[in-house]
């Protein structure tokens, strides 16, 4: 049977993986090539990389990120994070990412996801959905939750699909940084309009959460970074809980 | 040496990463030489996107014979699309294939979005027959797929393993000089290291 996946994500900046609440009071937390080989290690089912920098000066230290951890560890990895354009996609799977996430792109310019697809094929294309809870509905927002589109983010996430995305990661902005759990409202929602594989991200505060993501929010896969990075639990920890929740993992 | 054939459709570097991981002193092209694909021991015959384009691009690059010959009677690993496009036709497209391995690719179909597509993960792999290539592998070993279309065989006796989604299918074919897997093994872990490292010490 196919196995429900655990993807860590790593936020990176300046060629270091850091950790922080709500990308606020940054602390260094290591070397990206060590901390992608400890959660590989630990049995990891895929890698996501974030890239935060801010200055576009220092866009291009994820490239040699990618191409190192790509060198040591086989695993699929998908980066996003300031993804604009076609030729950032090319060089982003050319050092050795398998998927490439859209986010805001996507919004100012959704004919890139139906390009993107047309070009690397649907599989590599991830779109990357921030969405917030307005009254009986949910709004895609940009920003890290800072700018409303107008968007609703079921008929978003359908769009997105019929435009040749593979896969969505979907992050809930009210349950981000929160330890609350996912928004599993949300993620069913999606999960039961569209085909494509769902990842569930924003939330998680134990391993309880990442078993409702599946249950409950019917995600295909669940990401999850704090829970990791400080070291409260480990993906092995994770799969065990899920297991005995009669989740079938790797 | 090993050829890993470069027709323009998609990463390769994965593929060529493995390769060195697993043997550091093999030397492995990444090429879209004939010449070099002719002479190269071993071919590696990937492939990522749409059956279609790929089918388009090898031709482009004037690769069709030079597949179909080097399929012959040299190790052959094929991958993903690498092992759909052996078949005699997709229905991705409605396109032939090489039409080395009699069969046809059709595609998932979902139920009220239960099962998605692609066929996204790791899932197991169910040994249909022994194989070299199996080597140190253990039977139901989970690899990582990501896939919206599947081969069926015209003749069973091909199938080296099956992996059930919606349905059991064939995910591993092997027929003389030929291993053809739809999984990746350059991302599934240690287990597709094994498979490649099997791969170069494989002699038919």
């Amino acid at each position: 049977m196919l196995a429900k996946r655990i993807i860590p994500c790593l936020d990176v900046t300046d060629g270091r993986v850091v950790k922080g609440v709500n990308f606020i009071d940054l602390i260094d937390a290591g070397d990206p090539v060590e901390i992608a080989k400890k959660y590989n290690d630990q049995g990891a089912d895929e890698l996501t990389f974030l890239d935060i920098t801010a200055s576009s000066d220092n866009r291009g230290l994820i490239i040699d990120i990618i191409e190192r951890v790509a060198e040591q560890v086989f695993i699929p990895l998908t980066v996003g994070g300031g993804v604009r354009e076609i030729n950032d996609i090319r060089t982003l799977l050319n050092a050795g990412a398998d998927k490439v996430s859209i986010n805001t792109a996507a919004i100012h310019n959704p004919s890139l996801v139906s390009q993107a697809s047309q070009k690397f094929g649907s599989q590599c294309i991830v779109v990357a959905i921030d969405a917030k809870k307005m009254n009986n509905h949910w709004e895609v927002f940009t920003h890290g939750g800072r700018n409303p589109t107008g968007i609703n983010a079921v008929s978003w996430a359908k769009e997105m699909v019929n435009r040749g995305a593979g896969e969505l990661l979907i992050t809930s902005m009210d349950r981000d940084g929160t330890k609350s759990g996912f928004d599993n409202d949300l993620n069913s929602s999606i999960s039961s309009e569209v085909d494509v594989p769902i990842i569930a991200s924003g939330g998680v505060g134990n391993l309880d959460d990442l078993v409702n993501g599946i249950l409950k929010g019917k995600a295909d896969a669940v990401l999850a970074a704090s829970i990791f990075h400080f070291g409260e639990f480990t993906i092995e920890e994770a799969k065990k809980h899920m297991r005995e929740n009669f989740i079938e993992v790797r | 040496m090993i050829a890993i054939v470069d027709y323009g459709m998609g990463n390769l570097r994965s593929v060529y990463n493995a390769f060195r991981k697993v043997s550091p002193n093999l030397k492995v092209c990444v090429t879209s030489d004939q010449k070099i694909i002719q002479s190269a021991d071993r071919i590696v015959f990937p492939g990522q996107g749409a059956m279609p384009d790929c089918v388009r691009e090898l031709a482009n690059r004037n690769l069709t014979e030079t597949i179909i010959n080097a399929a012959k009677n040299k190790p052959f690993l094929g991958i993903c699309i690498g092992l759909q496009m052996l078949n005699d036709f997709s229905e991705e497209g409605g396109v032939s294939g090489l039409g080395i391995i009699p069969g046809q690719v059709r595609k998932f179909k979902t139920k009220n979005h239960f099962n998605k597509v692609p066929h996204m993960g790791w899932n197991e792999v169910y040994r249909k027959k022994n194989h070299f290539m199996w080597n140190g592998i253990n039977n139901n070993e989970r690899f990582y797929f990501v896939h919206s279309y599947f081969v069926q065989l015209k003749d069973q006796s091909l199938s080296a393993a099956e992996t059930i989604y919606e349905h059991p299918f064939c995910c591993a074919v092997s027929k003389d000089n030929i291993f053809a897997v739809q999984f990746h093994p350059e991302k599934s872990s240690l287990a597709g290291l094994q498979l490649l490292k099997n791969f170069t010490r494989w002699s038919i």
